[in-house]
Order: C-alpha cells, then structure tokens, then sequence
C-alpha cells in the first residue's frame, strides 16, 4: 500500500506533486533549520567570538527578505495546487484503453459493495478491474461516511448517505492490490479493508461472466440485509437483479441502514454494537 | 426518577475503566481527606476557589491542564500500546473501548489541556505585562474557569459512569446521531463542550476587553508585548469562532434530544453542514491554540538572546495576518469530499498563505537570536526545540494543503503526525516554555535546571520517535483509528512509536520530578529581585510573586520592552525614588459565584446526559440564581489601605535594592 509504488495513472501524478512539493520546500527549509541551530550555537553566552549587537532589532532589508522567501515559496506551490487541483480532480476523466467500466460503490456498515450495472453484477469487500481502462466510480454510502481509497491507484473520496460522489481511476499493472476506509465509521471500520484484483482485459469478460452465474441475487432484500452491521469476512459475488439499484440506494428509496439495534431499553450502547469480530 | 441513569451504566465487566476510575477517585479522596485533616480547607476556599485574583485564576487553569495531560497522555500511552499489538490480532482492547479513548484523548488534549494552558499563561501574565491590577471582569474570570472544570470532570465522570463518545474528538454525524450512536457517549462528549465552551467564550471576551481597554498609562498598542498582541488576536479568534461550536453542537443536540434533522441522513439533514460548521470552528481554534504559544516564544527568545524582539512592528502584522486568514481556510480539512476543483485550489492556496506570515515569525526570532548574547535556560530550549520541529510540521502541513497531495494522505496517519507534530511541537512546547519562564513569577521561585533540561530532551527525543514513523506509516496507506490491522508493513512503525511513547513518558515524569525537586528546594531557588531571567516586559517590574495589587503605582510606559528601559534608566539615576505618595488600591472581593455556578452547571449536564429532568430544572434554577444573587451584591470591591500598600511595596523594594547594589552592574 506504498504511495510511493503508484499502479495507476492518478496515483503516479499525485506521487509527483508530493515529492516535489516536499523537494520545493525542503529547499527552504533545510537551511533555515541549519541557521536556526547555527545562530542558537555561534550567539551562545559563553562564545567570546561572538559580537553582541542588543541594537540589531530592525533591518528594511532583512524584512524584505523574510517575507519574500516564504512568500516566493507559496507562489510557486501554490502554481502546482492549482494545477495540479484541476489536473487531479477526482471527477475529471482519466483517459485508458478500451470502453471505460461504471463501478458503483455503497459503503456499509462495515463492508463495501461494488456494483457493475453494465455487466447485472455486484461483489462485496473483493474490486475486480481490467487493467489499462478508465474506472468511474459513483458512490454512496448506506448509513454513515466512509472514504473510499486505494492507496496505489490514487485519489480517496468520501461516501455519504443521500449524496453520489464520482471518481476517476485507471489501474496500469495487473495484480493485487488493497484499498480501505479511510473516515473512521464505527466498530467495524478497520475490517472495511478490501481486495482488489487488476487482471488482464482479456480476463475481465471471463471474470464477468463467471461471477454472473452466481446462486446469490443481489436486490432491494438480500440489500437491506447486507446492510446491517456487521463485518463481512468472507467475498460474496451476486447477480445484480435491478441495475437501478444504486440509484435507489442513493435517492433514500431504500432507507439509510438502521444502526445497532438497542440490546435493552436501558441503552448502554457498547452492548448496542455488534462485536466486530 | 433517575433518566436513563441505573446500575448497568457501570461497566463492571470491563476492568480497565473500572480500575482506572478507582484509582482517580481514590486519590481525589485522598487529596480531600488530607486537606479537610490538616485544615487546609478555609484557606483553600478563601485564597483560591473563591479568588478572583487573575493570577490564582491563571494558576488554576494550569493546574487543570496538568492533570487533564496526565489523563489526556495515558490515553495515548493504551492508543500505542494497542496498535503496537494489533496486528492481526485484536490486541487488548476492544473497538468499543479503542474508540471511546481516542475520541477522548482527542477532546481532552484539545479542550482540557491546550486550551486551559494557554488561557492560564495568558491571564496570569496578560494584565501583569499591561500593569494593570487585573484582568476587565474577574468574578467572570473565575465564573470561565470553573466552568471548563466542568466539562472536565463530566468527561472523566464519563469514565465510570455510562461511556464517552466513540466516535472521534469531533463527533461528524450521521455516526454521532442517536440511529448510530444511540448510548449516551455523545451526549457526554457535547454537553462538556457546551459548557466548558460557554466558559471559554467569556475567557475570551475577559481576555480581548482586558487588553483592548486596560492598559497602563503609556502603554499604547505599539507598546505591548508581543504576548498580550497575540493573546488579542487569539481571544479574537474565541470570540468569533467558539459560538459556531456552540451552534454546531446545540443543532446535534437538538437532532439527538428533540428529534430535529440538521445533521441526519434523513428529512434533509445535510452532514457535510456539520463539516462545514465544524471546521469553521476547528481551524480557528489551531491558531488560537498556537498564537500564544508564538507569544510566549517571542517573549522567552528575546529575553533570553538580550535583546528586543526582531522586527516587531512585522511581528505584529504577522500575528494579526494570521488571525484573520484561519478564517478563510477551513475547507482543507475535507478536501477530499468532492468540492470540485476550483474550491479545492483556492482554500488550498489561503491555507498556504497562513504560512507567510508563519515563515516570517520563525525568521525574526531567528534574527533575534543573531547579534545576542544567548542563555539555554529551560524556557530558551523549548524555545530552539519548537523552531526546528515546528518547521517540519509546517512543511508536512502545507504539504497537506496541496489538494492533490492530500488526496492521498488526508486522515491518515500522516495527518495524525502532522497535527501533532505543531500541536506538541508548536502548543505544547509553547506552554512549557511558559511555564519554565513564568514559574519564579507565579511562585517566587525557579524550577530546577538539571531536571528542566531531561524533561526537555526526553520530550523533544520521544517526540521525534513516536511521530516521525507515524509519516511513513502515513506514506504506507495506513489511515488514523485503527483498532486493529493485518498489514505487515505497518507493523515495526507502530513498535517504534510505541518505544517513543516511552521515552515521552519519561520526559512528563522528568517535569513531575523537576516540580516536586523544586518546591523542596525552594528556598535555594528563590527569586527574591522579581526579574530571574533579566526580563524585559512589566511582569518582571513586580515582586515574585506580585501582591495582590500587582503594582504599588500604575507604572508609566515609555517605550516598547517598558522594564528594560527602567532598569537603563534607573542604572543612570540610581534606584532611588523620592518616597512615593501611595494610594489607598480597591480590588474586588473574592466571589464563590463562579465554583457554585459550576456546581450548578455540573449537575444540569449530568442530568441532561442522562436524562434527569428534574434534576436539569434544579441544576438550571441554581446556576441562573447564582448570577441573580451576585448581580444583586452591595459591595464588590474592598480596599487595601494605603499604609498596607505602602509597607508590601517599600520592603520588596528594600529587598531589591540590596540585591542590585550587592550585584553591582544587573
């Protein structure tokens, strides 16, 4: 899960505006750290060498120079933010090879459902991609936020409950990787880590076709189900019934997910949560 | 009869808050039974719970945060622990435990230790650098403290009795509504702050009238020391932001209480108007955090190095740029929710034009230091140990406000050794400077060197162990709040931070010996001149510590840095005054209205939490009759006559005196 291992077009990008915002600062600031201990040891009491000038108090052009530096600094990183805010927004499209493939997302408490409405298929806590075309991703969230992010394929986004948020991403190497939630959504939310697998594009209709001859029918039940709380350990596949599905999850026709449910009336809530294991 | 409040709000299963509890009550007992035994009680009660003093107030608020840092940093200590166990395991504490400590680390750091620090620092040394007497509203002064008290001991109630929240120190809806968080952790986690907020709110408007209206004669806003400038802009920054969390956290209760939809998924609440509302608080609240601590910097560098603060005029221009720009940023924290580019860009680049005026405070205290004549006392160390690591944090923090950059890192562990990287680097430091610096004033004595110095290098050591691996484990995908993980990769970042949690142990241990080694020693360390450090603004014109009138004569300012001009002149003219003509001083008397009215307070947020209703009644009509009661006093102020002035004011001068002339040259 490395940041600095990019397996995306996204991820690679945003690696490059890190490091060289990091390098772009470190250039100021390597020296000023060097003068501050440099100053702190040469002005010392006990150093008879140093001059003592109680009277250096203003200086036109020092203060010229303090406020330039910093100021300089931020121009030239603030070039790159705006660039780099329009180049890398996650709506914008990010060109691949082949038809681009509509992913759905649906944070729940505490998994992921991946929704293909174009293949009628959907997966928990497992992504499946085609390496090399673009993904775009709308997402929402069952209940309360998450943010959706693989660290190797680039940018995070938030889900929310009655709201749709769109992501651009393109995997280039076949393999594995691992994404997770990010915003932090209750005693389950460390095990919303999930795979995903970056196969071939000549796989990818193989897979497709595979996981459509599952036993398993995703709809608005086995949905309302899947949402509550819990931990999902093992990697569901289902056939996708209504490709509207998301839609109705995200519009609240399918309400938001119910919570713990209230051991007794008394209301400790930590006997409310399920254990998340 | 008693809400939603029974026996299994108790968490008998779970021994560790349980045995934690015991421990904290027993030794409240303790501490109580060992003050009622020796008597100490009336005079505790007269001198410091009832006082109204700006200093006692000061040394309250310190107090508490001391205390809060040692709850607040064993927190911290199980949070490492855990996530250096976690790895494919559970480790030794269960998520509904894990998260109830977070959130409350993270609350407590925040509102119980940073805060009450700093507005301690400020009120104790505030007025005494203006010389005035005290601070424009005492009896509020004291009715501020006791309330943030308040919030402190709901928190640590929240401890044995029913839970905190779980669900992060800023509680974001849906999660912090009743559908997700149905116990009553939340509740505990907003009353404390609505009430320990209100009793910020009047700190700050105390604090802005006090340095904006009373001032001695002379001392005009190009005058003042660089503290007071930025305990202004920081007070400012309370007065404008702390009603936003009021609001925010009034319309989550109104949603939890009374069934309203600000925040819900559903009926139209909107989340992302909390993160909104939040944030607008939550980014002022770092400056008004930080401000002072550039404050007290300012203060301790240039004493130190022997001369004036550098630039000054720019350091003022500095300080109030950034009190106004850490309004117009706060959408950095979410800029990964889709805002869209151009609104990304543009609160990416206000963020990083905070770091301007940033760069150039750490610039003149750099030229401050250049031509002087530098001491390493204490104070002087956090001062040189703040600049390097704050300028670490400021690069990872501007880092952060590159929008694309913080794609990939935002809430994750990066994030977390970012925050604390200018909180502990930057507030922290900041505080135990001014506690190291301000000690002799307060007390009338210094703290111990030998253990200043190892308390400061444990810290500083400890720091950079426990927070450096947590960027790398921030540039490992790692995100904050894990109660547990399976990556293997995370793993020795979390061993090492949890080593360096251990040397930062150390590091408080070392303060807690340097206090108890230095009140036994007391009478070697006593500082009998006022001016210990060869101090430069009015505080060190006083007696250590001052009288209860701070000053015999208003004294007249001339110049900026007024003592050290003093004491050049008094060098040419010799000490000796013509016998002055002292003045009868009225002061105000103390008042228990602000103990009571938290007392009240307390019990109106116990009973809200759980639901008492009678109980609220009782706890609201107590607190608002309290206020009636005392708006309805005869006298408030007494008078110290001026033969009493006059015998405290001549023998500290006595006392000075034969000091100077036996040191000859100061």
């Amino acid at each position: 899960m490395n940041l600095l291992d990019p397996q995306g077009t996204v991820a690679a990008a945003n690696r490059t505006i890190l490091v060289d915002s990091v390098f772009i600062m470190l250039v100021i600031v390597v020296p000023t750290i060097f003068a501050i201990l440099a100053f702190a040891f040469w002005f010392r009491a006990s150093n008879p060498k140093a001059r003592y000038q109680p009277e250096f108090v203003y200086s036109g052009r020092v203060e010229m120079v303090v406020w330039s530096i910093p100021a300089l600094t931020v121009i030239l990183l603030g070039g790159v933010a705006w660039i780099g805010s329009h180049q890398l927004d996650p709506a914008a499209p990010v060109p691949g090879t082949g038809s681009p493939v509509r992913i759905q997302v649906v944070s729940l408490d505490w998994k992921w459902l991946f929704i293909y409405p174009d293949q009628r298929i959907a997966t928990v806590n497992t992504l499946t991609v085609p390496a090399g075309a673009e993904l775009n991703f709308q997402l929402t969230s069952s209940s309360v936020m998450n943010t959706f992010f693989i660290p190797q394929l680039g940018s995070m986004i938030y889900t929310m409950n009655g709201m749709v948020t769109k992501l651009n991403l393109r995997a280039d190497n076949e393999g594995k990787l691992q994404g997770l939630s990010a915003h932090f959504s209750g005693d389950g939310f460390p095990d919303m880590m999930f795979d995903v697998n970056v196969i071939s594009p000549l796989a990818f209709p193989d897979w497709v076709a595979n996981t459509a001859k599952a036993d398993a029918v995703l709809n608005e039940d086995s949905y309302r189900k899947l949402m509550q709380q819990g931990v999902e350990w093992g990697r569901p596949t289902y056939r996708l019934e209504d490709p509207r599905l998301f839609d109705l999850i995200a519009t609240q026709h399918i309400p938001p997910g119910p919570g713990p449910e209230l051991a007794s009336e008394a209301g400790r809530s930590h006997s409310g949560g399920h254990d998340a294991r | 009869m008693l809400g939603k409040l029974d026996w299994s709000a108790i968490p008998f299963d779970q021994p560790i808050p349980l045995v934690a509890g015991a421990v904290v009550l027993v030794a409240i007992l303790g501490v109580l039974g060992w003050v009622v035994v020796k008597g100490h009680l009336p005079y505790l009660w007269h001198e410091w719970i009832t006082s109204v003093d700006h200093k006692r107030i000061g040394v309250m608020y310190i107090l508490l945060a001391s205390v809060m840092l040692l709850r607040g940093g064993s927190d911290a200590i199980m949070m490492r622990i855990q996530q250096a166990m976690a790895y494919q395991s559970q480790g030794y504490l269960p998520p509904e435990h894990y998260n109830q400590i977070f959130s409350a680390h993270g609350t407590i750091m925040i509102f119980f230790v940073a805060m009450p620090f700093v507005i301690g620092l400020m009120n104790l040394v505030v007025p005494l650098q203006l010389g005035v007497r005290d601070v424009a509203f005492p009896t509020l002064n004291s009715v501020g403290f006791w309330l943030t008290a308040t919030g402190a001991l709901l928190v640590n109630i929240s401890l044995v009795v029913g839970e905190f929240a779980r669900t992060g120190w800023l509680a974001f809806p849906p999660l912090s509504e009743l559908s997700y968080s149905p116990g009553v952790g939340v509740d505990y986690y907003a009353w404390s702050l609505q009430i320990s907020g209100v009793g910020t709110l009047v700190a700050g408007i105390n604090l802005v009238t006090t340095v904006l209206k009373l001032r001695t004669k002379g001392m005009n806003y190009l005058r003042m020391p660089m503290f007071c400038w930025t305990t202004l802009a920081s007070n400012l920054l309370i007065v404008a932001a702390f009603p936003i969390l009021t609001a925010t956290l009034a319309m989550l209760l109104l949603d939890r209480y009374l069934g309203f939809h600000f925040f819900t998924n559903e009926a139209g609440g909107n989340v992302m108007m909390f993160m909104n509302l939040i944030w607008a608080w939550g980014h002022p609240e770092v400056y008004i955090l930080v401000l002072p601590a550039f404050g007290i910097f300012s203060e301790v560098v240039s004493t130190f190095s022997g001369k004036a603060l550098f630039g000054y005029r720019s350091m003022v221009l500095a300080t109030m740029a950034i009190c106004v720009i850490s309004f117009m940023v706060w959408l950095h924290h979410f800029f990964t929710m889709g805002a869209g580019p151009d609104v990304n860009a543009i609160f990416g680049i206000a963020s990083m034009i905070i770091a301007v005026p940033t760069g150039v405070k750490i610039y003149n205290w750099l030229f401050t230091m250049y031509g002087g004549r530098i001491r390493f006392a204490t104070p002087m160390l956090w001062s040189v140990g703040f600049m390097v690591t704050f300028i670490i944090g400021g690069l990872t923090g501007v880092l952060l406000a590159v929008p694309p950059a913080d794609f990939m890192l935002h809430n994750s562990m990066f994030l977390v050794a970012h925050f604390h990287n200018v909180i502990i680097g930057g507030v922290l430091f900041g505080a135990f400077a001014g506690f190291e610096y301000w000690f002799p004033k307060a007390f009338g004595f210094r703290l111990d060197e030998r253990w200043g110095k190892a308390a400061f290098w444990f810290t500083l050591t400890g720091f950079f162990v426990t927070f450096m691996p947590l960027y790398v484990a921030g540039m490992l995908g790692m995100t904050r709040r894990m109660q547990h993980y399976d990556i293997a990769a995370w793993r020795p970042w979390m061993i090492i931070a949890a080593f360096g949690m251990a040397v930062l142990t150390i590091g408080v241990i070392c303060q807690i010996v340097q206090l108890v080694v230095s009140i036994r020693n007391r009478e070697a360390l006593r500082d009998r001149t006022g001016d210990p450090w060869d101090g430069r603004s009015l505080e060190w014109a006083t007696s250590s510590p001052p009288p209860v009138f701070n000053f015999a004569f208003n004294p007249d300012v001339r110049g900026e840095d007024a003592y050290w001009d003093m004491k050049a002149h008094a060098k040419q003219q010799s000490l000796a005054h013509e016998t002055p003509d002292y003045q009868d001083i009225e002061m105000p008397r103390n008042s228990p209205t602000g103990f009571v009215c938290a007392f009240f307070a307390t019990i109106m947020g116990f009973a809200l939490i759980w639901h008492i209703w009678w109980m609220v009644i009782l706890g609201g009509l107590g607190a608002w009759a309290t206020f009636v009661v005392f708006a309805w006093r005869d006298h408030d102020e007494y008078v110290i006559p001026a033969e009493e002035v006059a015998r405290i004011d001549r023998s500290n001068i006595e006392e000075r005196r034969s000091l100077v002339s036996m040191a000859g040259t100061v």
